[in-house]
């Protein structure tokens, strides 16, 4: 079956899904965000790639904070930005997504930031762009996240370089989130030999080890020997119900807290998509613990954004060696809230 | 009208002709098979060489959408798919709107396509008045009518009290029942078959379970009450597996399935194509194989189109918001006769299933060239290759999983009442 995101020479052309992309193109992703993480530490915080170019974020499905990081990567390419909140406007007037799209192209926009609360909208709406506009994936449905599967595994890759020798292990609502599939798609792909899923029953899809996982219940079993905890966001409406008791349960169970984090390696890495709930799925002592990644996955998250609409948008990588990126030279960064613990020294002192 | 289908290949499995006969037809009626009747002069003589000569098919599932949904489909639309098709009578389901519980309405429907001159239209009346699965409709004078069975078209009844009483009211007089099984619960807001498919594609799945949970109360209700059941669109191993041991046991059950789950599968969603939006879903390779096996064996009797037209606009949105169906009518004789040759069995086979066992399920004449019978007759070539395309189908419905893909075998004639109503140009 031909790959929709992918061009006759094999050059990404939407990003919509990280199943079925090769690695080559990943370690692109990876490689180019590498060169944009410096960008936000200069005075000057903007790089030309896209000047003249607009962005539209189309989000049929509200969030502030996926749409932000997006916008500020944007227009750190030097791109125009429209941002167009559709669950609340002409949807609601009845207009179908293909006419609002079509509105969009007619006024000459270059790029689509999407995000639909259907599996497979942004498919669909790549099928009907014409040739030279793409479509990003801000999250369809249950589906997939793309960016923010590479954002966690860019993050993983700068404490943990290692891939082929890590276990990882997710955590949570895989059955309900497109968070979960881009993960296992990224890390799986990325050749990470051991991925694993701890949930209950009830929030896991069916035949979820076909995506190459391995399948826990219990939080000790699962977490042992673990490198890389990989934490997810339980919605409100599941907390309670025919999914779940409750969330205190859900806490008492599942819950990430310094106790269960102790069942991983001592120096594993705990992250969260946000936005968190604290107290149902990750206790605050490790959610701003040494342990914990979460603010640099954000700070990442721009640099795998920029990464992703620089190869879409401006025919990457010559252009951007012309425009001045250089890849950055920090290094291995340390882990937790500023407190400098070295991954390598482990973080659970 | 004296007309003489000379040198064709007669396949007519309900009186077991499976042979070169010339056909005739006086006055509408079959007049004679291989034996010219006495003083017989042809008024018209069609030269049948190379083809096949059957009845008119019989399609268990079609979607006129009449009354309510005509910016999807007309009578006047569908039923010349019909016809294209070979399909000379076929049932449709009253999930209308309004919905097909009122004696008055199915008159109407009845009245328009007898007006129309296509195809006989038999209308499945509503068990339940809305089709809600509360009260009961008026099924002795829906009947009267003009209906041949009840069916709930793809909603379920949930109260097991009104299921056992709708199944011994029907008994009462005899009636049968189309039902599709599926599990209320189970399915809700569920698109896809609960599978790794469905998993990977984030899209809400309906377990095979909710099939087999619901098919095992109502062959359990049915065997309580000698209902006679007809199971609409098994799609799961476990349904077929459920129906074999029924048969065994003696309950009065028949199924049928879908032209589109005898050759799909969950994997034809690909990249969330919404013409594979089907119900019921289409399932795993397994399920799919036990089903064409099931056809083989006689445990499912018939194989009908579920022809649902559906507008583009529908189609046109992500998956799980796209309406659900295909468009069937003109492609059910190509996809039996593919069912035949993917799993080695005969011509002869495929035809029985879209013309006599259909009409037997329900209980109407035709489907068979008997002697003074009807002369609803279809002629095709079954060698012709042809591709599937949005232009060339007459039904207003263009939304097909098959878009695109190559068939082979093609209507050449059809008649009704020994009328020429279709002949490919």
């Amino acid at each position: 079956m031909f790959n929709p995101q992918l061009n006759t020479e094999g050059n990404l052309k939407h990003l919509l899904t990280i199943e079925g992309l090769p690695k080559r193109i990943l370690n692109q992703i990876l490689d180019t965000a590498e060169t944009f993480v410096g960008v936000a530490e200069r005075d000057i915080k903007k790089v030309p790639l896209l000047r003249g170019k607009t962005v539209c974020n189309i989000f049929f499905e509200n969030s502030t904070r996926t749409r932000t990081t997006f916008e500020i990567a944007a227009k750190r390419l030097s791109a125009d930005v429209i941002n167009l909140n559709v669950g609340t406007s002409s949807q609601s007037k009845g207009e179908t997504i293909l006419d609002t799209v079509d509105n969009l192209i007619a006024m000459h926009a270059d790029m689509f930031v999407v995000r639909h609360a259907q599996s497979g909208a942004a498919h669909f709406i790549a099928q009907h762009v014409p040739d030279g506009i793409s479509v990003i994936n801000a999250g369809d449905g249950r589906h997939a996240h793309p960016t923010q599967g590479l954002l966690d595994v860019f993050t993983v890759r700068k404490y943990k370089p290692d891939l082929h020798n890590l276990r990882v292990a997710l955590v949570g609502d895989v059955l309900h989130s497109r968070v979960a599939r881009s993960e296992i798609h990224a890390l799986t792909s990325l050749g990470v030999p051991e991925v694993r899923v701890i949930a209950p029953k009830t929030l896991l899809p069916v035949d979820v080890e076909k995506l190459g996982v391995h399948v826990f219940h219990d939080m000790k079993a699962g977490l042992k020997d673990v490198d890389v905890i990989m934490m997810l966001r339980l919605q409100n409406e599941r907390m309670s119900g025919a999914l779940l008791p409750s969330a205190q349960e859900y806490f008492k169970t599942f819950g990430l807290t310094q106790k269960t984090l102790n069942y991983a390696k001592p120096d594993a890495i705990v992250l969260h998509p946000g936005p968190m709930n604290r107290g149902v799925e990750i206790d605050s002592s490790v959610a701003d613990g040494s342990q914990s990644v979460i603010l640099p996955q954000v700070t990442y998250g721009i640099a795998v954004r920029m990464a992703v609409m620089a190869l879409l948008g401006s025919g990457y990588p010559s252009s951007l060696q012309a425009a001045g990126g250089q890849p950055s030279q920090t290094g291995q960064p340390s882990v937790g809230g500023g407190n400098g613990v070295n991954s390598n020294t482990g973080g659970s002192a | 009208m004296k007309i003489h289908i000379k040198n064709g290949h007669l396949i007519d499995p309900k009186n077991k002709i499976d042979a070169k006969h010339d056909v005739f037809i006086v006055a509408g009626k079959i007049a004679g098979i291989g034996n010219m009747p006495d003083g017989f002069v042809a008024n018209q003589t069609i030269d049948a060489t190379g083809l096949i000569v059957a009845p008119g098919l019989v399609d268990l599932s079609v979607r006129l959408r009449e009354p309510g949904s005509d910016y999807q489909a007309t009578l006047n639309s569908e039923l010349l798919a019909a016809v294209a098709g070979g399909v000379t009578s076929l049932a449709c389901p009253p999930d209308t709107n309004p919905v097909l519980d009122e004696p008055g309405l199915v008159e109407m429907l009845k009245h328009r396509a007898k007006l129309l001159n296509l195809a006989h239209v038999y209308p499945l009346g509503a068990l339940t008045r809305q089709l809600e699965g509360k009260l009961l409709t008026e099924m002795y004078a829906l009947t009267q009518a003009g209906c041949v069975g009840f069916s709930q078209a793809d909603t379920t009844i949930t109260d097991t009290q009104v299921l056992w009483r709708a199944f011994e009211y029907a008994a009462t007089f005899g009636y049968t029942l189309f039902l599709r099984a599926e599990d209320y619960y189970l399915a809700k807001n569920g698109v896809a078959h609960d599978g790794e498919i469905a998993s990977r594609l984030g899209l809400k799945g309906i377990p095979a379970a909710a099939e087999a949970l619901s098919i095992a109360s109502i062959l359990r209700i049915a065997q309580e009450t000698k209902t006679r059941i007809h199971l609409c669109r098994l799609s799961t191993a476990e349904g077929v597996d459920l129906v074999r041991q029924a048969k065994k046991q003696g309950v009065q059950v028949t199924a049928d399935v879908s032209a589109q789950h005898c050759h799909l599968t969950d994997m034809d969603i690909g990249y969330f194509n919404t013409h594979a939006n089907l119900k019921p879903p289409l399932r795993s390779n397994r399920d799919k194989a036990a089903l064409c096996q099931g056809l083989k064996d006689g445990i499912i009797d018939a194989i009908c189109s579920d022809h649902t037209p559906v507008n583009d606009d529908a189609k046109l949105l992500p998956f799980a918001e796209a309406e659900a169906g295909a468009t069937g009518l003109e492609l059910l004789l190509p996809l039996a006769l593919k069912w035949a040759m993917d799993n080695k069995t005969t011509l002869f086979d495929a035809i029985a299933k879209i013309t006599s066992q259909p009409a037997s399920i329900l209980g109407i004449s035709g489907g068979d060239l008997s002697l003074h019978a009807d002369a609803d007759v279809c002629i095709f070539n079954p060698q012709t290759e042809w591709k599937v395309n949005a232009i060339q189908l007459k039904s207003k419905g263009k939304n097909t999983p098959f878009l695109g893909l190559d068939m082979t075998g093609k209507v050449e004639y059809t008649f009704l009442h020994g009328q020429i109503i279709y002949a490919q140009v």
